[in-house]
C-alpha cells in the first residue's frame, strides 16, 4: 500500500471537463446587461510628446458613451514599488509604438473602432532609442526624466574574489552571446470586464468589480486602488479561467486599469479584450539580451571563477525589469558550485514595448550563454560535457557564494537519467554526418523568498470550511492559469484529510472570498500555496480527530483518516476490505441517501448512546466534530523561512527561494547543410520537482517548458524595425505547430524537499532554460558551428556554415556572423522582413519619408 | 449596417437571428447565441481556437461570415458531448493532460473529431498533420497524442460509458 492515497497519482485536472466541453468561462466569455465595448487608441510613434488630444468628434458619434485619456487617471503605478512609471493612458508623452493613448467605450465594437479614428492627437516626435547599448550613451530626451542615460537600474555584484579565481584558472573562455526577444503569446488574449455598483447610501459610484485574465488578482486590486484612489476593500477582483499566462499576465497590463477608468467615466460595465496584435504590443516578454561571459576552469573542468555582464533591452517601462536583471545575476549560482562570481547587470530603457517576466524569468538567456560556454570549454579541454557538469556539482545542504540556500538537489540523478536514456556515452560521436547530441542543465526557484512589496505578511493563506454534508470547501487566493493550481490544492487537502478528492471544492482567486495570495508567478504556487493548504487541512483535521477520538474512545494519535474513512489505528478502517465494506455500507454510511442533516444528527445521537465505535465514514466524523466543536473551519499560511531569504547585499532579495528545481537535458538534432534547417529529433528531459504531486501535471509542465524553450531556440523571435514590431501575429511570430514539435522523453526525479508540501518543488519553469543550450550544443556536435545568437534560424545556421567553409557570404544576415555576434541588428539581422511589414497607421514612422523618421540612432 | 434576418442551424437546433451581413460566425456564436466555447485566439485564422464544423468539415469561424453559413449544419464544441456526458475524446484530453489552460482545447476537439470521423485509425503522422491547423502554447502537443490514442482505444473497445462514469 502506497504511502499516499491521493497525491502521486496521475489525475485529471479538477476543471478539465469545463475546458474540453467549452463550458468553462474565461474573461471574454462574460457579459453584463448594458455592457459597453472598450477600444484603445495606440501611439503610432515610438517616442513623442502629446501636444493635444481632441476627443470631441469621437464623443459626438452616436453610440459612443465615453472617451477617456491620460488626464482622467494620471496616478502612476507599476508592478514593482521602485518602478511606478506607468499611467493607465499616456500623460503628455508616448514611449513606444503601441503605447496607450485613449479609450472609447461604445455600444458595439464597430462603433468604438470608428470613434478611434475620430480622435485627433497632435504629436511632436522625439528622438527614439532602439538599441540598449546606444540608449545607454544618451543624455538628452530621456525616456523617463528620472532615469539618467536611460538606465533603469544597474547592479555590480562581486562574490568571493573573481580575479583570484581567474588567476588560478588553467583555461579561460570568453565570448559575447545574444538572445533575441521572445514573448508569451498565451492563447487567450488579455481581457478585462469592469463594473461599478451604485452605493446605496450615497447614490454615487460605489464598489468596483473587475473580472480579468490575470495571474495576480491581489496586485491588480492594489494597483487599481492606487490609480482610482479607492480603498482596496471597495475593489473586488475575480480571476475566472485564464487561457495561459507564462508571465504575460503576472503584472498589471494597461487594459486592466483602462477598463476600470473607462467604466467609471461611462457609468456602465465596460469590457476590453485585446486583439492578437495588441497582445504583442502589450508584450512584457523576455527582453533581448547581450551576455558577455567569461569562465575560468582548471584542466579537469572545475570552474574557478565566472564574470558576467548582462545588458537587457527592457523597453519603455520598468515592469519587472529590476527583478529580471537581478535574477539574471543571482541564478548564475545554485546550479553548480562556483567559488567566485562577478556580475554587472544593466537594465536599459528603449522605445519598445516593455519587457517583463516570462517563464524562466531572468535566467533563460544567461543560462543559454553559460551552458554553451561549458560545452566550449569541454570541447577545448577535450572533456566529456557530462563530466564537466558532474565535477562542478554542489554539495548540499549548502549556501552558495551569492547567498542562495540549497537543500534538496536532484541534479546528479537528472544528469544520470538523461545520459542513460539518450545513450549519450555509446552514441555520441558515432552518429551519421550532420547529426549530433548536446546536453545542458538548468534550475529555477520555487517561488521568491522575498515578496515584491517587502513585508512580513504570509505569501499564501488557505482557508477551509467543512459542513455537515461532508463537503470540503477550500478558499485559496492562488491563481489557476492552466498549470493545475486548483487541482494541486484539492489534492493536498484531500490527502491530509484522508477524504475522496470528489468531496473537495476549490474556490480560488476572488478577492472578496479568498484569503490573500501573491499570485501565480516565479513558480511559487505548489510550494507556498501548497504548504498553506497543507497547514489549513492539518488545522481543521485536529478538530475532526479529537471528536473522532472521543467517539471511538481512543487517543487522538490513534485516529487515522484515510480512504474517506476515519478509524482507530490497528483496525482495518472498514473501507478497503470488500466484505467489510458491504456490511459497513449498511451500518453507518448514509451516503447516497437523502438523509437530512438534522435527521442524520439524531441518528448519530442514537449511535452515541450505543457506545464507542471503531470506524466511521468521513461525513460521520465531520458531523461529530461539528457537534463537539461548532463550525468546522481551518486556516493555514506560509511564509518562507528567514534562512532562505538570502544575502544582505543590495539586490540580494531577488534569487533566494526556499527550494530550487533542477533539470538536465540531452537534445538530438540534425542539420541540413544545404538549407540551414535544424531538425530536433528528440529531447530527453529529467526534472527534479521534489515530489510529483500529480505526475501527469508535472510531465505537462516539463514538456511544455521544453517545448517553449525549443520555440525560442529555433524559430520564435520578435523582429523590430524602428521600434515597430514586424511580426505581430501567431504565424509570423512562428509559434511551433505540432509539425515542428519533437518527441520529448520526460523523466521525473524526486529529491523530496524537506520544506516542500509532501516534499514538492516547482515544475513549471525550470526546464525551459536548458533546452536552448542543449540544442545549440547539439548543433556544434553535428556540424561544428558554435551559434552564439539565438534563435538558430536557417539563415543564421547557413551563414555560420558558409563562414566555416570559407564560402562567399550570402546576403541574408547583413554580413554578421552569428557565431560571433556583436550587437542587435534591425530586423533581428534577417533580411527576410526588410521593407516588409503590415500596412499601418498613416503616421507610422516606418512609412515616413527618409529624414523625417524619429530614430535617434544611425 | 442594417441587420438582416438569417436562419442558422447550430448543434442540431435552428435559430432565427437578426445580424449584420458583415458579422462573423464566431461573433454570432459567442455574442448572439452565447455559445462561448469557441474562442478567439487571433484575428487572422492562424490559431484554430475558433474551429467549428460545417457539415462535418472543420472551419475557422473567425474568418467566415455568419450569413454565408445558412443552410449548413454547424457544430460547435457545445454539440460534442455524448448524450450529456463527456465524449471519450473529451475525457481522454482531461486524463492525459491534453488540456492545460484549455483555451485552445475546444478548437482541438473540433479538429480531432473531424479527423477521427473521416479516418478512424489514423497514423501518428496523420494525427500530427491534422493537429497542425491548431496552435497550443501550453502542452507541446505530446500529451494530446496520448489522449487521442487513448480515446481511439476506448471507442474501439466500446468502453465509452465506462470512461464517462469513471472518477
Amino acid at each position: 500500500m502506497s504511502e499516499f492515497s491521493v497525491i502521486g497519482k496521475p489525475i485529471a485536472m479538477i476543471d478539465a471537463a469545463g475546458k474540453t466541453t467549452g463550458a468553462g468561462k474565461y474573461t471574454d466569455d462574460f457579459k453584463l446587461p448594458g455592457m459597453l465595448i472598450g477600444k484603445i487608441l495606440h501611439s503610432p510613434y515610438p517616442h513623442a510628446l502629446i501636444k493635444s488630444i481632441d476627443t470631441s468628434r469621437a464623443k459626438a458619434l452616436e453610440g459612443v458613451v465615453a472617451v477617456v485619456t491620460g488626464e482622467d487617471a494620471p496616478n502612476t503605478y507599476g508592478i514593482l514599488p521602485v518602478g511606478h512609471d506607468e499611467t493607465a493612458l499616456a500623460v503628455g508623452k508616448v514611449r513606444y509604438v503601441g503605447d496607450h493613448v485613449a479609450c472609447v467605450a461604445a455600444v458595439s465594437e464597430e462603433i468604438a473602432e470608428r470613434a478611434l479614428e475620430l480622435i485627433d492627437v497632435e504629436y511632436e516626435p522625439l528622438p527614439a532609442y532602439f538599441d540598449p547599448e546606444l540608449s545607454m550613451k544618451t543624455e538628452g530626451h530621456l525616456i523617463h526624466e528620472n532615469r539618467p542615460n536611460n538606465i533603469e537600474k544597474d547592479y555590480h555584484h562581486v562574490f568571493g574574489d573573481p580575479e583570484k579565481g581567474f588567476a588560478e584558472a588553467d583555461y579561460i573562455a570568453e565570448a559575447r552571446y545574444i538572445a533575441q526577444e521572445v514573448t508569451h503569446a498565451a492563447m487567450e488574449p488579455h481581457s478585462t470586464l469592469a463594473n461599478f455598483e451604485l452605493d446605496p447610501y450615497t447614490g454615487t459610484l460605489g464598489r468596483l468589480t473587475v473580472i480579468s485574465s490575470t495571474q495576480v488578482p491581489y496586485y491588480l486590486q492594489h494597483k487599481l486602488s492606487l490609480v482610482l484612489e479607492m480603498p482596496m476593500s471597495q475593489i473586488r477582483v475575480i480571476k475566472p479561467l485564464v487561457g495561459g499566462g507564462f508571465g504575460g499576465k503576472s503584472e498589471i497590463i494597461p487594459l486592466e486599469i483602462i477598463a476600470a477608468v473607462t467604466a467609471r467615466a461611462a457609468r456602465a460595465p465596460v469590457k476590453i479584450t485585446y486583439t492578437r496584435e495588441e497582445v504583442f504590443w502589450a508584450h512584457r516578454g523576455r527582453p533581448r539580451t547581450i551576455i558577455d561571459l567569461k569562465t575560468g576552469v582548471k584542466k579537469d573542468g572545475r570552474v574557478t571563477s565566472v564574470a558576467c555582464k548582462v545588458i537587457q533591452d527592457g523597453g519603455a517601462y520598468c515592469s519587472y525589469g529590476v527583478v529580471t536583471i537581478l535574477y539574471s545575476g543571482a541564478l548564475i549560482g545554485a546550479l553548480y558550485d562556483i567559488p567566485h562570481i562577478r556580475y554587472d547587470g544593466y537594465r536599459v530603457l528603449t522605445n519598445k514595448p516593455a519587457c517583463g517576466a516570462m517563464r524562466g524569468h531572468g535566467t533563460v538567456n544567461v543560462r543559454f550563454a553559460f551552458e554553451s560556454q561549458m560545452d566550449e570549454i569541454a570541447a577545448k579541454l577535450n572533456l566529456n560535457p557530462a563530466s564537466v557538469r558532474r565535477i562542478n556539482l554542489l554539495k548540499p545542504p549548502t549556501i552558495t557564494v551569492n547567498g542562495l540556500r540549497v537543500l534538496s538537489y536532484g541534479l546528479p540523478e537528472c544528469i544520470d537519467q538523461v545520459i542513460t536514456r539518450s545513450g549519450w556515452d555509446e552514441r555520441r560521436g558515432k552518429l551519421p554526418k550532420g547529426r549530433g547530441l548536446g546536453m545542458a542543465c538548468s534550475h529555477y526557484v520555487s517561488g521568491a523568498a522575498n515578496s515584491i512589496i517587502r513585508s512580513d505578511m504570509p505569501h499564501s493563506t488557505v482557508n477551509i470550511k467543512i459542513d455537515r454534508d461532508g463537503g470540503v470547501v477550500v478558499y485559496t487566493g492562488a491563481s489557476e492559469i492552466g498549470q493545475g493550481s486548483d487541482t494541486m490544492t484539492a489534492q493536498v487537502v484531500a490527502e491530509v484529510l484522508g477524504c475522496d478528492l470528489s468531496r473537495v471544492r476549490v474556490i480560488a482567486a476572488d478577492t472578496d472570498l479568498t484569503p490573500i495570495d501573491l499570485g501565480s508567478y516565479s513558480s511559487r504556487v505548489t510550494f507556498m500555496a501548497g504548504n498553506a493548504a497543507l497547514r489549513a487541512a492539518q488545522d481543521v483535521k485536529k478538530n475532526i480527530v479529537s471528536a473522532a477520538a472521543k467517539r471511538m474512545d481512543c487517543a487522538p494519535e490513534d485516529v487515522i483518516m484515510r480512504g474517506d474513512r476515519v478509524y482507530k489505528s490497528g483496525t482495518t478502517g472498514g473501507g478497503r476490505d470488500p466484505g467489510a465494506a458491504e456490511i459497513l455500507e449498511k451500518v453507518d454510511a448514509p451516503r447516497g441517501r437523502v438523509d437530512g442533516q438534522i435527521l442524520r444528527g439524531s441518528v448519530l445521537q442514537t449511535r452515541k448512546d450505543q457506545g464507542p465505535k471503531e470506524h466511521m465514514s468521513f461525513e460521520e466524523a465531520v458531523v461529530s466534530a461539528i457537534d463537539f466543536h461548532g463550525a468546522l473551519t481551518g486556516t493555514g499560511s506560509y511564509a518562507p523561512p528567514v534562512e532562505a531569504r538570502g544575502g544582505r547585499h543590495k539586490g540580494g532579495g531577488v534569487g533566494p527561494s526556499p527550494a530550487y528545481s533542477y533539470s538536465a537535458q540531452v537534445a538530438e538534432v540534425s542539420v541540413d547543410e544545404e538549407t540551414g534547417q535544424i531538425s530536433v529529433h528528440k529531447i530527453w528531459a529529467a526534472h527534479d520537482c521534489g515530489r510529483a504531486l500529480n505526475p501527469v501535471a508535472v510531465e505537462g509542465q516539463v514538456i511544455g517548458s521544453v517545448w517553449m524553450g525549443l520555440g525560442q531556440a529555433l524559430q520564435e523571435e520578435m523582429v523590430w524595425k524602428d521600434g515597430l514590431l514586424m511580426n505581430p501575429g501567431m504565424l509570423e511570430y512562428r509559434s511551433p505547430s505540432s509539425e515542428e514539435s519533437p518527441e520529448i522523453d520526460c523523466v521525473i526525479v524526486e529529491s523530496i524537499d524537506p520544506e516542500g508540501p509532501f516534499g514538492a518543488k516547482e515544475a513549471g519553469e525550470g526546464s525551459l532554460a536548458a533546452t536552448i543550450p542543449a540544442i545549440s550544443n547539439a548543433i556544434y556536435d553535428a556540424v561544428g558551428i558554435r551559434l552564439r545568437e539565438s534563435p538558430f534560424t536557417p539563415e543564421r545556421v547557413l551563414s555560420a556554415l558558409r563562414a566555416k567553409k570559407g564560402l562567399k557570404r550570402i546576403e541574408m544576415t547583413e554580413h554578421v556572423d552569428p557565431t560571433a555576434p556583436t550587437t542587435f541588428r534591425e530586423h533581428g539581422g534577417s533580411l527576410w522582413f526588410k521593407g516588409k511589414g503590415p500596412m499601418r497607421h498613416p503616421l507610422d514612422p516606418a512609412r515616413q519619408p527618409a529624414g523625417t523618421t524619429t530614430g535617434g540612432e544611425r | 449596417m442594417k441587420k438582416e434576418l438569417i436562419s442558422l442551424r447550430v448543434n442540431r437546433r435552428t435559430h432565427e437571428l437578426a445580424v449584420e451581413p458583415s458579422k462573423l460566425l464566431l461573433d454570432v456564436l459567442r455574442q448572439d447565441l452565447d455559445l462561448t466555447g469557441s474562442k478567439r485566439g487571433c484575428d487572422d485564422s492562424s490559431c484554430g481556437a475558433c474551429t467549428v464544423q460545417l457539415n462535418g468539415v472543420p472551419m475557422l469561424s473567425c474568418t467566415m461570415l455568419a450569413a454565408s453559413c445558412e443552410g449548413q449544419e454547424i457544430t460547435t464544441v457545445e454539440g460534442l458531448a455524448d448524450h450529456g456526458g463527456l465524449a471519450a475524446l473529451q475525457k481522454a484530453y482531461g486524463d492525459f493532460g491534453g488540456a492545460q489552460c484549455g483555451y485552445c482545447t475546444p478548437g482541438f476537439m473540433m479538429t480531432v473529431k473531424a479527423l477521427l470521423a473521416s479516418n478512424p485509425d489514423p497514423t501518428d503522422e496523420e494525427i500530427r498533420e491534422a493537429l497542425s491547423s491548431n496552435l497550443c502554447r501550453c502542452t507541446g502537443y505530446l500529451q494530446m497524442f496520448q489522449a487521442i490514442r487513448a480515446a481511439l482505444a476506448a471507442e474501439q473497445k466500446g468502453m465509452k460509458h465506462e470512461l464517462v462514469g469513471a472518477k
